[in-house]
């Protein structure tokens, strides 16, 4: 039997005393890839942000759980170094920081060990390499005048240099074209280890196509209404999200 | 193992803290009278004219109203200070003759390693008096001149008495009248035509008495087609009486000559610094300043930059840190008073724990100075909600050919920015500070090596607090 990474019950979470989930319950267990989906404003992102630690945000009720840790009051960087990733909708621009210098002491926080130089940039180099980005952009300021698909590609490199054991991904496929989805499904799928787990809030299921997933839910209104295994995709292909709730 | 991390309240200033003995072998009473003034001028042998100039001076600082448009200056009681104090040691030109004590305070701000590994020439004044005076035998012989002022006017009077405070005149302000006054100290600087000197030269300024007045004077000659680097650093140790600097800067850079000045000021947080930096450029000439403005109690700071050649140039980038108890005004000042002149301003601030930074600059066109250009940015950071920034940019434009660009941004650190850094594992000190050196990084790179490394320390222990 695998071990839940993560578990939530009950969860409800206020912002600006605007409730945005409402009993919220959700369990992932080792090694799963879970989909998330949902009309705009249902909570998705509020959900992803909350199990980042967003201090903006008050859990009025409810727990979560990460490896079986009471993680509610854990601090956004100690979440991180416990292996829990984020990649960010719209990722924040951080002037004079080069992507390279950034990765280098984020892997060293959360590695908590020194980051050998060499290796390091060997592997960063690499990584990149398979993402199709410009060597170039490791000295760059990080995010700070990249486009809508380099900030994406910005954040899979990041993750894939971090190696986290819970992968975050906040629509990470949205203002993409196609073949940017493709390749960025791609090098998940390709980097990804088996006990990863990863939670993927997405429209769009071009993202998925590399992916095995094992189960998708609907989120409406704060809520989970309906549970199931990839299958249910299609369904809401077609009929919309109106009809998960009858 | 994860470092063990403290908080704390200021940033560990112990190095600069180190305190002397008090020890002088002359000190004139506290408070400012002709006859202190008489006294420091016999002290130091000077010509007549000198003194003269001392003394219509002091009546201009009488007659002077304190400026009122800055931060109240009410802290400031001259009565209380002791304008001259002459260390227990003459001009020395090799350390090994320079008293244990004061050598060691000069070994810890790291001056002998710097003057082996990376500059021609050192100078060192402690408290009133140039202490150390040192450059490379083959610039001497290339006729380049870097003693101290007071020999200075005994060697090189006639170039002294042509240039001394024709710049920045005593009638100027109050703090440039007490300046002429009771000034001792300071480097002279003459660079031959055509001469390049390689790397910087460096004075370093420490005040070690405490509740005295430190009044160097620099003057800085570049001939047609030569070229140079000059810094200077300034600190002193923190006591719980106001000390005061009110130095005095007067850079002349001839035809197609270029000047670049950088200080790095980290004045304990008890001083007023009250100091005057000016320039005057000749056609095609360079004036480059980098200021770093982080200690202190009070700042006053604008070095101004004269273009009256056509072509001349003045390049200024500013840095400034104000923390707990600090008021710091700093800025620049740019006359164009020739055709194509151009210049360019950058300077950041950042103001956290209750400090209060302002940035003030004038660019003045006058109606010759067509075809000229100036770009203007100026930013500001606030670390929280109790600190605070303001700018304060003035134009005054008398002709309608030139160019000319302003960009002010101000602005507090973002919390969604710092939730980002810290989704990757970094401590909530560690994103703040890395979005400050970020901040400064454009201005860290224009930095002299040891100063960037400096700074970079400065900014890790105000905002992470890290020791060890």
């Amino acid at each position: 039997m695998q071990k839940n990474i993560l578990e939530i019950k009950d969860l409800q979470v206020e912002i600006e005393g605007k409730n945005i989930l409402r009993g919220l319950d959700l369990s992932i267990k080792e090694g799963e890839i879970h989909v998330i989906m949902g009309p705009n404003g249902a909570g998705k992102s509020t959900l992803a942000n909350v199990i980042m630690g967003d201090p903006r945000y008050e859990i009025t009720e409810g727990s979560l759980f990460y490896q079986g840790e009471d993680i509610k009051d854990d601090r956004t960087d100690e979440r991180a170094r416990k292996g829990i990733f984020l990649s960010f909708q719209a990722p924040e621009e951080i002037q004079g920081v080069s992507l390279e210098n950034f990765i280098k002491a984020a892997k060293g926080a959360v590695s908590k060990e020194p980051v050998k130089l060499f290796p390091f940039k060997e592997e960063l180099k690499e990584k990149m390499e398979s993402l199709k980005m410009d060597p170039s952009y490791a000295k760059r300021y990080l995010n700070v005048g990249f486009s809508g698909g380099e900030k994406k590609k910005s954040e899979i490199l990041q993750m894939m240099m971090l190696q986290p054991k819970l992968i975050m991904l906040d629509e990470t496929d949205s203002g993409l074209d196609v073949d940017a989805v493709k390749l960025i499904s791609e090098n998940i799928a390709r980097s990804r280890q088996e006990h990863q787990s990863m939670l993927i809030i997405t429209h769009v299921t071009k993202i998925l196509q590399k992916l095995d997933v094992d189960y998708v839910h609907v989120l409406s209104e704060g809520k989970i209404i309906r549970t199931g295994d990839a299958s249910i995709i299609e369904e809401i292909s077609n009929d919309g999200f109106m009809a998960m709730s009858r | 193992m994860e470092k063990e991390k403290t908080r704390l309240e200021d940033v560990s200033r112990a190095l600069y803290d180190i305190k002397n003995p008090d020890v002088f072998q002359f000190k004139t009473a506290s408070g400012l009278t002709e006859d202190i003034v008489r006294e420091i001028s016999s002290q130091k042998n000077e010509p007549d004219w000198m003194l003269a100039h001392r003394l219509k001076s002091l009546e201009n600082y009488h007659k002077i109203k304190m400026p009122v448009w800055g931060p109240s200056l009410e802290e400031l009681n001259m009565d209380d200070i002791v304008t001259y104090v002459r260390p227990k040691t003459d001009l020395k030109n090799d350390w090994k003759d320079v008293p244990e004590d004061i050598k060691n305070t000069f070994e810890r701000l790291g001056i002998q390693k710097a003057e082996q590994e990376s500059l021609a020439g050192v100078g060192a004044q402690y408290d009133s008096e140039v202490v150390y005076h040192n450059m490379r035998e083959d610039l001497l012989k290339q006729g380049v001149v870097y003693t101290d002022m007071e020999n200075a006017v005994q060697e090189y009077e006639h170039i002294v008495k042509e240039h001394f405070m024709k710049l920045v005149p005593p009638s100027d302000h109050k703090f440039a009248a007490l300046h002429g006054a009771v000034w001792s100290g300071g480097s002279f600087v003459y660079v031959p035509e055509g001469v390049h000197v390689d790397f910087p030269l460096q004075s370093y300024f420490r005040l070690n008495a405490p509740g005295a007045g430190q009044f160097e004077h620099t003057l800085i000659i570049v001939e047609k087609n030569a070229s140079l680097h000059f810094i200077e650093g300034c600190s002193a140790p923190k006591y719980n009486q106001i000390n005061l600097h009110a130095g005095c800067v007067e850079l002349f850079v001839r035809e197609n000559a270029k000047l670049r000045y950088s200080t790095i000021e980290n004045w304990s947080k008890n001083m007023m610094n009250l100091n005057t930096k000016r320039a005057l450029v000749d056609k095609n000439g360079t004036i480059e300043w980098i200021s770093g403005t982080f200690g202190s109690h009070i700042t006053m700071l604008y070095p101004s930059s004269i273009l009256r050649g056509e072509g001349a140039k003045s390049e200024f980038t500013g840095i400034t840190f104000a923390s707990k108890g600090q008021h710091l005004d700093t800025g620049t000042k740019v006359v164009h008073a020739a055709k194509n002149t151009s210049s360019t301003i950058h300077s950041k601030s950042i103001s956290k724990d209750g400090g209060k930074s302002v940035y003030r600059s004038s660019v003045v066109m006058n109606e010759n100075a067509t075809g000229s250009k100036s770009s203007v940015i100026c930013e500001s950071l606030m670390m929280d909600a109790i600190s605070r920034a303001d700018t304060i940019p003035v134009m005054d434009i008398r002709n309608d050919e030139i160019d000319i660009g302003h960009e002010a941004k101000i602005g507090r650190i973002s919390d969604d920015a710092i939730f980002y850094l810290m989704s990757r594992g970094l401590t909530e000190q560690e994103a703040k500070a890395m979005i400050v050196r970020g901040f400064v990084e454009p201005i860290a790179k224009e930095l002299p090596l040891e100063y960037a490394v400096e700074m970079n320390q400065l900014i890790t222990l105000e905002l992470e607090g890290t020791i060890g």
